[in-house]
């Protein structure tokens, strides 16, 4: 067998055990897809209680990415957090596989996750507002910029998962922190226009902020992708260098917890 | 390359390798040790401007294949991070360890495929099934799952573990189950080298002796070298064919069983056990708790 074949197949021990994982806590697993609707058709019956159709589409498009980046983003970040808490992080290090492999594994199931989770709620909205007019949307441009953020998301989960390994008491909560800070600076419910001049400076580095306007644009302009190439070019930027640098990082972390001991004290 | 990571079985395949000898990878030889640490210091330092712990200082021991090997200390004297060290899980400050001739360090890879280790606490996703467990670590291993699901099968049940139970959470079983579906998960990837941290620890008499038995077969049917940390003194005996006493990171003595008792009872006079072999080198009895005493050793 190839080394590429016998890592795809090492990766997806990954994938499977976390699809076992969220068999075994389908309960907590539907109360979360619950609460997301919830959320969602919330902040979109905004739109509809001022009347404005412009509105609705736009805090769907927020709702809806943000759901996906939460999800995508949480299951990244929690790669090493879930196994120092159930106390297999280091049966997991131990083993024969590069570290690319498991954080490959983590992120496919992330992404599997987030699409049927958000695919989810995307019906639900649809059975909600059925007169939703999307005549002009170019679903060529929503799609690329979902493609395109996806992989800038996958860099900075990567980045967050390494907190838990710096950090064994805050680096979760730190993940927490951070993601806390996307929502607020990206423009998820409202133009980034609003927001203080300092915030605007970070909102430029954050990948949601071109996702969503390049969603919104295609989805309720119906601009084409040309049109878009201002948000286009810093997508690519982030996705090249954030996912090469996360996984250095990493690399990085994983030789740090090593050297201080920070993988697990006791026993 | 999969489920043959014994290097039994490299050996036989490579016995027919008709290429010149300058063409072929270095071969591990017969003569290489299955594990050699050399001179291997380990410091931790907890807090910012406290002094740094030395938890293993200037250790050395030699493997040789087929070996029981026993590292005897009293809680803190630095087995778990000997035997993490060996593992890959921290990295040495001093020293160089070897696995059937593989650096540790330069050779991680190989090094990984050859070991497994089970350590006191048995460490699953609890809440999924011994099962679900064992198959998330054979694919880390490279096995095929399917092959893998009745060998972990019949691994369990050797360990009277009954194949109803295999689907059930982990969090269901007893301590002394779970201690042994850790054990049929090192031994599902068939290391060369295994490394038991205390895996009879705070077990009930019955699951010890059963772990203990399993032990032993372990070694004479898979052909595995064994490291095994314990603070059980007849468990030592009953196990292993050296033993290096442990303490405050170093080794203070080692020599087989029998060697030890007679040491001191020759050398000191004392009664010709293991236990008073290892109040002699130590200073202390085995139940004692060094964690306390060792000053700075703690958060
Ligand atoms: N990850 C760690 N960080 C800081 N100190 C540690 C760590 N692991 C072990 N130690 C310290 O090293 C010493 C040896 O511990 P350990 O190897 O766990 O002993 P044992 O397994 O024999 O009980 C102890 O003083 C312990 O507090
Ligand atoms: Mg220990």
């Amino acid at each position: 067998m190839t080394t590429v074949a016998h890592e795809l197949k090492a990766s997806y021990a990954f994938i499977e055990r976390n699809f076992f994982l969220t068999r075994r806590y389908w309960g907590w697993e539907l109360a979360f897809l619950v609460y997301s609707v919830a959320g969602a058709l919330s902040i979109s019956l905004i739109g509809a209680d001022q009347g404005s159709p412009r509105l609705l589409l736009t805090l769907m498009v927020g709702a809806i990415f943000w759901n996906y980046l939460s999800v995508v983003f949480g299951w990244i970040a929690e790669t090493i957090e879930i196994e120092r808490w159930e106390g297999t992080l280091e049966y997991t290090m131990m083993a024969p596989i590069r570290r690319s492999t498991h954080l490959l594994g983590s992120v496919l199931y992330a992404m599997a996750f987030g699409l049927v989770h958000t695919a989810a709620i995307l019906v639900v909205l649809f059975l909600f507002f059925p007169n939703m007019d999307l005549s002009q949307a170019n679903f060529a441009t929503v799609g690329l910029f979902m493609l395109l953020g996806s992989f800038s998301i996958v860099g900075l989960g990567i980045l967050a998962a390494i907190l838990p390994l710096l950090y064994v008491e805050r680096g979760a909560q730190m993940a927490w922190v951070l993601q806390s800070l996307i929502l607020l600076v990206s423009g998820v419910y409202y133009s980034v226009d609003v927001l203080p001049g300092w915030m605007r400076a970070i909102s430029a580095l954050s990948p949601a902020t071109y996702v969503l306007d390049g969603v919104r644009r295609g989805l309720i302009d119906g601009a084409p992708v040309t049109t878009l190439l201002g948000e286009v070019w810093p997508l690519v930027v982030m996705g090249i260098v954030l996912i090469p640098a996360g996984l250095w990082a990493f690399g990085q972390a994983e030789r740090y917890a090593k050297r201080t001991g920070k993988l697990k004290r006791v026993g | 390359m999969t489920a043959t990571l014994d290097p039994q079985l490299k050996t036989t395949r490579r016995a027919s390798d008709d290429r010149p000898a300058a063409a072929r990878p270095a071969r591990p030889a017969a003569t290489k040790p299955a594990l050699l640490i050399e001179h291997v210091t380990k410091r931790f330092t907890v807090g910012r401007k406290r002094k740094p712990v030395a938890a293993i200082t200037d250790v050395s021991l030699r493997l040789e294949r087929g070996e029981i090997h026993g590292v005897l200390g009293a809680n803190g004297s630095g087995k778990s991070t000997l035997i993490r060290l060996v593992s890959g899980l921290l990295t040495l400050d001093e020293g160089r360890v070897e696995v059937f001739g593989h650096d540790i360090e330069r050779d991680e890879m190989a090094v990984k495929r050859l070991i497994n280790r089970v350590s006191v606490d048995a460490a699953f996703f609890k809440k999924l099934s011994p099962m679900e467990n064992l198959v998330f670590a054979a694919r880390l291993y490279g096995l095929d799952a399917r092959a893998a699901k009745p060998q972990a099968i019949a691994i369990l049940e050797r360990l009277g573990i009954a194949q109803k139970r295999v689907g059930r959470p982990v969090e269901q079983m007893s301590r002394g189950m779970q201690q042994k579906v850790a054990i049929a998960r090192a031994l599902l990837t068939s290391p060369s080298l295994l490394l038991l941290d205390e895996p009879t620890t705070g077990l009930d008499p019955r699951s010890k002796l059963d772990v203990q038995s399993f032990i032993e077969e372990v070694r004479n049917s898979h052909d595995a070298t064994i490291v095994l940390t314990t603070h059980d003194l007849a468990e030592a005996e009953r196990l292993c064919s050296r033993i290096s006493i442990l303490n405050d990171g170093r080794v203070v003595a080692e020599d087989t069983p029998e060697g030890l008792k007679q040491l001191v009872a020759t050398r000191y006079g004392e009664a010709p056990t293991l236990e008073s072999a290892f109040m002699t080198w130590t200073g202390r009895s085995l139940d004692d708790d060094v964690e306390e005493d060792q000053s700075g050793g703690d958060e």
